[in-house]
């Protein structure tokens, strides 16, 4: 992605990271676009809150960050929402009942893995019990890095999600549908006997895609 | 082929004028708290979203039957309604029925919904079921001792009619029997699931309450029920208390005079407990409307 060919220099870079890369998109019809465009105004949110995190999200709905005015709103239960909020370190029992909520949710459904905890580790690198990538165990569309990030920073990364849903890139969810048994190996070799029963996935396989 | 195009045309009127006094709402809202809030358009993107997202959920039949019975109720309720006076246009089917038909026809929705939920048998749902009948006895009373208030006066049932004697402003209804009007105001706002009442769908106490298992495409047809639901109940208050409306843009006027406040009472005072509610509407609106009924019927010389 990143080549010394046009510029040089950190801000040349960050430029650079922030090109999107070649995404796969679908094909657009005009009623496809415009559902999309109306998609990407109307984001439910099911904020699953895990420590430091959950501080971080509540102020994006309140009067100082307004979330509202991009159409971005809390969602009552996973079945209601369109993006899951991973704000931060997950344990092994906290990843059964983020698996759970993220396969109730109803296609399309994006994820937006919150902090360094979510990508690495993060503080918690070498806790015995906690996961280190979430991406292994769900598909993650956006990470918003940081320790913990402002509140600003989510809303930067809503506004590249919405930015990616407009533009009719494949989200998460197909490559989940499409990667289902290496996700549900992962999910099965940290969780063991614990993982979430069939009957939450088992309609992925349903309608022959993998 | 008149009625078919009439019928399609207050279906239209009013979804559009639905997600409009909904997306002002929500943009009302956010201002008074300091906020810029979402566009006005907002509802129908909302709603527009959950036609095409999927929906995998599988309850038994009387799950998906649930939502096409409260949005059949929403229908047959804004049809039977008339939207205009002296008009051929925006009548649907109102010369057929009348003020006891719309009574009837707005207890299918909670019914429909009872149903629905109960196949459903997620807890949370059966809670918000529960809160809603318990809320539903308390504001039907007064509401409908304020609609029988409003047929005493007028001697007739028939929504025409009503709209006919209130010919200029001294004759309008809410000048004429104020007590009626205050009598159905508050329970209409929680026939609105407007904030003082609004226990039912709670988000955070029982997760929508009702809806809880609903996403997707069903929920869809939820929100553009009760956006309907609202217009026709809103249209029908224009009808008995504001005089009717003669062309589309006066109805508008008097329909968004009203939403706004009724929205002005929900935006300012917080939410009252079930049982609260209910003693509230058996105090209040229903001591008032037995007020009323005494001084409809024993006293006709002072309402007339």
């Amino acid at each position: 992605m990143y080549h010394k060919t046009q510029c040089e220099g950190f801000q040349c870079e960050q430029a650079m990271l922030e090109v999107p890369g070649e995404a796969e998109s679908i094909r657009q019809g005009v009623l496809e676009r415009l559902v999309s465009w109306m998609r990407h105004r109307s984001l439910f949110v099911l904020a699953y809150g895990t420590g430091c995190g959950a501080i971080e999200m509540r102020p994006l709905m309140t009067s100082r960050f307004d979330a509202e005015r991009f159409g971005i709103v809390g969602a009552a239960t996973p079945r209601q929402a369109d993006v899951l909020i991973v704000s931060g370190y997950l344990a092994l029992k906290t990843l059964r009942r983020v698996i759970r909520s993220y396969e109730q949710m109803q296609e399309p459904k994006y994820v937006i893995a919150l902090g360094s905890c979510t990508i690495n580790g993060g503080m918690y690198w070498d806790s015995y019990n906690t996961i280190k990538q979430v991406d292994r165990y769900i598909p993650v569309d956006i990470f918003v890095n940081g320790c913990m990030p402002r509140p600003e920073a989510l809303i930067e990364g809503f506004v590249a999600l919405q930015g990616r849903i407009k533009n009719g890139e494949k989200g998460g969810y197909h490559h989940y549908r499409e990667h289902i048994d290496w996700y549900k190996a992962n999910q099965r070799k940290v969780l063991g006997d614990q993982i979430p029963p069939t009957y939450t996935c088992d309609w992925y396989h349903a309608g022959g895609v993998v | 082929m008149h009625a078919v195009v009439d019928s399609l045309a207050m279906i239209g009127v009013s979804y559009v004028m639905g997600f409009l006094f909904y997306g002002f709402y929500r943009q009302f809202n956010a201002r008074v708290q300091r906020r810029w809030g979402p566009t006005i358009w907002q509802n129908l993107f909302d709603n527009m979203k959950f036609f095409f997202k999927s929906e995998t959920l599988i309850h038994g039949p009387m799950f998906f039957f649930g939502p096409m019975i409260i949005m059949a109720g929403a229908f047959t309720t804004v049809l039977f309604v008339p939207f205009l006076k002296d008009s051929d246009w925006l009548q649907g089917f109102s010369q057929y029925g009348n003020l006891i038909l719309i009574i009837y026809l707005l207890v299918v929705g909670p019914l429909g919904n009872a149903l629905a939920v109960g196949s459903s048998g997620n807890p949370f749902g059966v809670m918000g079921v529960t809160r809603g009948l318990t809320r539903l006895m308390g504001l039907e009373v007064p509401f409908f001792l304020g609609l029988a208030m409003v047929m005493l006066q007028h001697e007739t049932a028939s929504v025409h009619a009503i709209m006919a004697a209130q010919d200029s402003l001294a004759h309008w209804g809410i000048v004429t029997n104020p007590i009626a009007f205050c009598v159905i105001l508050l329970p209409f706002i929680g026939s609105q699931h407007g904030a003082p009442f609004d226990v039912v769908g709670a988000p955070v106490e029982v997760y929508a309450g009702p809806r809880v298992e609903f996403g997707g495409r069903l929920l869809g047809v939820l929100m553009t029920q009760r956006m309907m639901m609202s217009i026709a109940k809103l249209v029908l208050l224009v009808d008995l208390f504001l005089g009717g409306a003669t062309n589309i843009l006066v109805l508008i006027a008097k329909a968004f005079s009203l939403f706004l406040l009724t929205t002005v009472i929900s935006m300012v005072f917080p939410r009252l407990k079930t049982e609260q509610a209910v003693d509230f509407f058996w105090k209040v609106p229903l001591g008032l409307g037995v007020l009323g009924v005494i001084l409809t019927v024993w006293l006709p010389s002072w309402s007339a």
